[in-house]
């Protein structure tokens, strides 16, 4: 094992780890987002938006997520072009950057499983407790902000650790769209160092610690929100 | 439309009978990594609850870190520790050295991820099994053996199972994996297809779509061998 290389490349390792985060966190964030209609049509309705998302989470999990990011960065990203006065746009140099496809499909990606949580989710909620929300003149919407939605989150909350994980052990994969993460990082290292298994090692560390940081922190809040009693 | 039609035909210059190639081989690897996972797992979860200490921890390890990194790092990590080692003993054997076809390697680096989840699946549904019936199968005089095989392994299978198929269509999926080291399944297919071609967005749409077929089918077969299992039991909500 020879470890000399690594003072020298620390700097960008600094870099990888800050994309990393930045991909790991607006991916959570949007795909969680999306999760919440997700679920909630799919037990509300209408019909026929009840059926898209079912067909968007199975589609979504019954697909590896390499294939949905290449065919968003590859295949959706080769049509721009040939969308006339599309260079003159403002979203023009983002669509030319490799990270928003990378977010975009990661965040697909959450939306699709934690989609089905939510979904399991929304129908957890005793329906007593939605009654009672009618019963005291709430608006249907009032009864989802105040009561259906904060009640549904509260259960999913333990799945967020996960989906975290999950999401973090997917970023790698944005390396094949030149975007240099840790692992990009850590693939540099090893062509210019001609070393195999020291950077791997190093790149397998981080996400080591990143991991067990999350595991860390989400049971540190998790002790903190208040548990609900199940009678 | 037609021009879609005909990239997709089976015979060249259609690249249709390469994406089936391609799916054939993806099958062929998920199926034997699942396997070896399976046989890892079914090792690891009965080290898990009959080892010693330094099994156990070894066990522990091997679970919690392979769970934690990512797959992309350990395929390259397993890939080339598994050549390295292979060659060394085959050196020392006094044989040539040789390179790991991309199917067995596939088959070896994916086994081993699973078998780190299935061992936690195995462990789990182990755990499920009223211990009643394990006390009973010794009470008639089973050996430690024989009650494993004609009781607690029967008994495993429907607690096992939900988390058993759920392993297979990750197995499926991470095969696509494969293709950034370079070995040849449904993903690498597509992706040479595509750069030929330039019709990167069909031909990804068309590998989605087989993909999808091998899952939904998956499910299928799976929810029809849960039923069969489940028979007798009581209906869980």
């Amino acid at each position: 094992m020879d470890w000399s290389w690594l003072p020298e490349y620390l700097p960008q390792f600094a870099q990888g780890l800050w994309v990393t985060l930045q991909l790991l966190f607006w991916s959570v964030l949007i795909g969680m987002s999306l999760a919440i209609p997700i679920g909630l049509v799919q037990v509300t309705g209408p019909r026929p938006l009840a059926w898209l998302a079912r067909g968007f989470t199975t589609v979504i999990r019954g697909t590896p997520l390499l294939i949905q990011l290449w065919l968003i960065y590859y295949g959706v990203g080769s049509l721009f072009p040939s969308i006339p006065g599309i260079r003159e746009t403002v979203i023009w140099p983002y669509l030319r950057e490799a990270f928003p496809y990378a977010v975009l499909a990661f965040s697909l990606s959450v939306a699709g499983y934690e989609g089905e949580i939510m979904r399991g989710a929304f129908r957890g909620v005793p329906k007593g407790e939605l009654e009672a929300a009618r019963a005291v003149g709430m608006t249907p919407f009032q009864v989802l902000r105040r009561v259906w939605l904060p009640r549904a989150l509260q259960n999913t909350f333990p799945t967020l650790t996960g989906e975290f994980i999950l999401t973090l052990k997917a970023t790698p994969l944005a390396a094949t769209i030149t975007i240099y993460e840790v692992y990009g990082i850590g693939s540099i290292v090893r062509t210019e160092t001609y070393k195999i298994y020291e950077p791997l090692l190093f790149v397998a560390g981080i996400y080591l610690c990143l991991t067990g940081i999350l595991v860390v922190g989400f049971r540190y809040l998790e002790n903190r929100i208040p548990k609900q009693s199940r009678s | 439309m037609e021009n879609a039609l005909e990239l997709l035909a089976l015979s060249p210059p259609g690249w249709g009978g390469n994406l089936l190639r391609g799916l054939w081989s993806t099958f062929q690897i998920a199926l034997g990594a699942y396997i070896l996972g399976l046989a890892l797992g079914l090792f690891g979860a009965f080290g898990k609850i009959y080892g010693g200490p330094v099994l156990r921890g070894v066990l522990t390890t091997y679970t919690t870190v392979i769970r934690a990194v990512p797959e992309l790092v350990l395929i390259l990590l397993l890939y080339y520790l598994g050549t390295d080692l292979l060659n060394m003993a085959l050196t020392s054997m006094g044989f040539e050295r040789t390179d790991i076809s991309g199917l067995w390697a596939g088959i070896y680096v994916i086994g081993f991820v699973q078998g780190a989840y299935s061992t936690e699946v195995l462990r789990g549904a182990f755990q499920a099994v009223p211990f009643g019936q394990i006390e009973a199968a010794r009470a008639i005089g089973m050996s430690a053996f024989k009650s494993h095989w004609r009781i607690i392994l029967p008994a495993m299978i429907p607690f096992a199972l939900p988390g058993l198929a759920n392993l297979w269509l990750i197995a499926t999926k991470e095969t696509a994996l494969l293709a950034v080291v370079g070995f040849s399944e449904l993903a690498l297919e597509t992706k040479q297809a595509a750069g030929i071609t330039k019709a990167y967005f069909m031909f990804y749409v068309a590998a989605a779509a087989l993909y999808l077929m091998l899952s939904l089918v998956s499910t299928g077969v799976f929810s029809l061998v849960e039923r069969r299992f489940r028979r007798g039991q009581p209906t869980q909500s």
